[in-house]
């Protein structure tokens, strides 16, 4: 039934974190919480000149938290703080089952994760990292 | 062991035929008698009890009290007055804490709680401790989940009001030495609250035997409705507390300015109640007792040592709690290396197999053990071989379907 759903995408982000660090340069940091298991985990921004030049995370996590951080860090390095609004609101888009083909190639990689929306238990997983950045967004932009 | 005897007392298995269901400490499945027992008792008995002046109404009190005194039985209270209905362990629990508690614990007081409690009986106390200005301490366990009767001796003062206890932990399964931590507390003038959450279900329990001042339990983990839950105290201390929840159903007379309040137990058990879930629960002691504790008992025991020996033997398995499996009560507590416990769950889940992951709500014990979460999975006596089996299978599978040894 979700076998697939670990898929390789998922399991290699989840065993080789390329963004699973400290930050110590960090311009701004936030934390989010899961209440359903306890896990906590922070991440790590450095904002120059209204792009997102560096990232972080760190914390422990499930490998669908600890993936979907990975890999939206990927997504938004590079990107201005606005971008990353957007991105934000297309995953959240796609965990809820509702966004196009079209919208779904802009999230790239991400897009490996599809298939939570129909996991409701893991939905708050995959969304950990994803609202701890809009929280951390919303207050520096 | 023949197992579809059972299972077939459970209509979940007619509809999910390959269903593992190894979650039985959330909640356990229900028999189909006790969903008779309650549709029965909703076709042809119901009426608000102990308010009609009309037969039907009394039918449904004699209901309800017929309920009570077969819990009176099940957990060997003195007195039908010493049963209280209420929504579940939680409640239970948060009663005393309202009433007892505030009667009776002051500034400087001490609760003494166990650190493997779950949330249910350590966040009242916690509250209490918060409003009252009472201390709320905590008594520590060894790794292997056990209390032992001298750091009790030692945890105990003059000033210790309450100690709060779980019959069964619901992580590590273990049963606690209840007597003899309740001599050792009623010697000190200590009152003693026992969850049984979690061992109902499991063993013979007779509250005179314990010694326990107060004992609840939910029925919804011992094959009863969901929302019907007791909570056992004894007779004099009862008496003397204030009433819980104010309304209807719990007064003798009230005027403007006051009332005076009903007898045991009807003064805890405010507005209307749960006749359904009370005649459910009390079919559910009546299924329980055709099996027989020695039956339930001697099954579950089996399946653990099955599963404990077999997980025993897989790579990067670490059980939480005691090495000897006869310790664990329905109950196996673990982790596996490199995999997050909701990944545990979620591969289970894949192969039809259902076991919890988490913190099971007792998140202090976690941070105490300085683990960040864990899994379980949990028997009950309709369990059989082949469920163990599917769930060693999947186990041995998980590190690799999450990528490591490829
Ligand atoms: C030991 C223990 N105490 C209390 C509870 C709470 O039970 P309930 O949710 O039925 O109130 C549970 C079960 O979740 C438990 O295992």
């Amino acid at each position: 039934m979700t076998d697939n759903f670990y898929n390789e995408i998922l399991i290699d982000h989840n065993l080789h974190p390329l963004h699973l660090h400290e930050l110590p340069c960090a311009t701004c940091s936030n934390e989010g919480i899961n209440p359903s298991c306890g896990d906590q985990l922070s991440l790590h921004l450095v904002i120059d000149k209204d792009i997102i030049t560096q990232g972080s995370f760190t914390g422990v996590g499930c490998a669908v938290s600890q993936a979907s951080t990975d890999i939206m860090l990927d997504l938004i390095i590079g990107k201005t703080p606005q971008r990353a609004m957007e991105l934000c609101q297309l995953f959240s888009k796609m965990i809820s089952g509702e966004i196009t083909e079209a919208e779904l190639e802009e999230l790239e990689e991400a897009g490996a994760l599809q298939n939570i929306s129909k996991m409701p238990a893991r939905v708050k997983c995959a969304m950990l990292g994803w609202n701890t950045l809009k929280k951390l967004l919303a207050e520096s932009i | 062991m023949n197992s579809k005897g059972y299972k077939k007392d459970f209509p979940v298995y007619q509809k999910y035929p390959d269903l593992v269901y190894l979650d039985n400490a959330a909640t356990s499945q229900r028999p189909q008698l006790v969903i008779d027992a309650v549709n029965e008792y909703y076709a042809n008995e119901n009426a608000n009890p102990f308010r009609g002046i009309y037969e039907l109404s009394d039918i449904s009190t004699k209901a309800y009290e017929n309920a009570r005194e077969t819990v009176r039985g099940f957990i060997g209270a003195k007195s039908i007055r010493e049963i209280i209905f209420t929504r579940n362990t939680t409640e239970s629990l948060n009663l005393i804490a309202y009433t007892y508690g505030r009667d009776n614990i002051d500034k400087g007081d001490e609760i003494l709680v166990c650190i493997s409690e779950h949330h249910s009986d350590l966040l009242p106390w916690q509250r209490l401790a918060h409003n009252t200005g009472a201390v709320l301490k905590y008594l520590e366990c060894s790794e292997s989940g056990e209390y032992s009767v001298q750091d009790l001796k030692n945890a105990l003062t003059p000033h210790t009001r309450l100690f709060a206890i779980a019959q069964v932990s619901n992580v590590f399964g273990q049963a606690n030495l209840i007597r003899e931590f309740t001599d050792i507390c009623h010697s000190n003038g200590t009152v003693v609250v026992c969850d049984g959450a979690q061992s109902v279900s499991h063993m013979p329990v007779d509250v005179k035997d314990l010694g326990v001042d107060f004992f609840a339990f939910s029925g919804h983990k011992m094959y009863a409705p969901m929302g019907i839950g007791v909570l056992y105290g004894r007779e004099d201390l009862l008496e003397k507390m204030s009433p819980f929840l104010y309304g209807g159903e719990m007064i003798e007379y009230v005027t403007r300015e006051n009332a005076t309040y009903a007898q045991l137990p009807h003064k805890f058990e405010a507005g209307t109640v749960n006749v359904g879930g009370a005649v459910g629960l009390g079919a559910a002691i009546k299924y329980i007792s055709g099996i027989g504790f020695d039956v339930i008992q001697e099954r579950e025991r089996q399946l653990t040592l099955m599963a404990f020996e077999k997980m025993q033997e897989i790579p990067h398995i670490r059980i939480v709690g005691s090495p000897d499996p006869q310790k664990h009560h329905g109950l196996i507590t673990f982790t596996l290396e490199g995999v997050h416990p909701h990944d545990v769950g979620a591969v289970f889940d894949a192969d039809g197999i259902a076991i919890r992951a988490g913190h099971h709500c007792a998140q202090p014990l976690h941070q105490y053990l300085k683990i960040q979460s864990t899994a379980r999975m949990s028997l009950a006596f309709y369990n059989d071989e082949k469920d163990i089996e599917s769930f060693i299978c999947t186990l041995k599978t998980i590190r690799r379907r999450m990528g490591y040894d490829r």
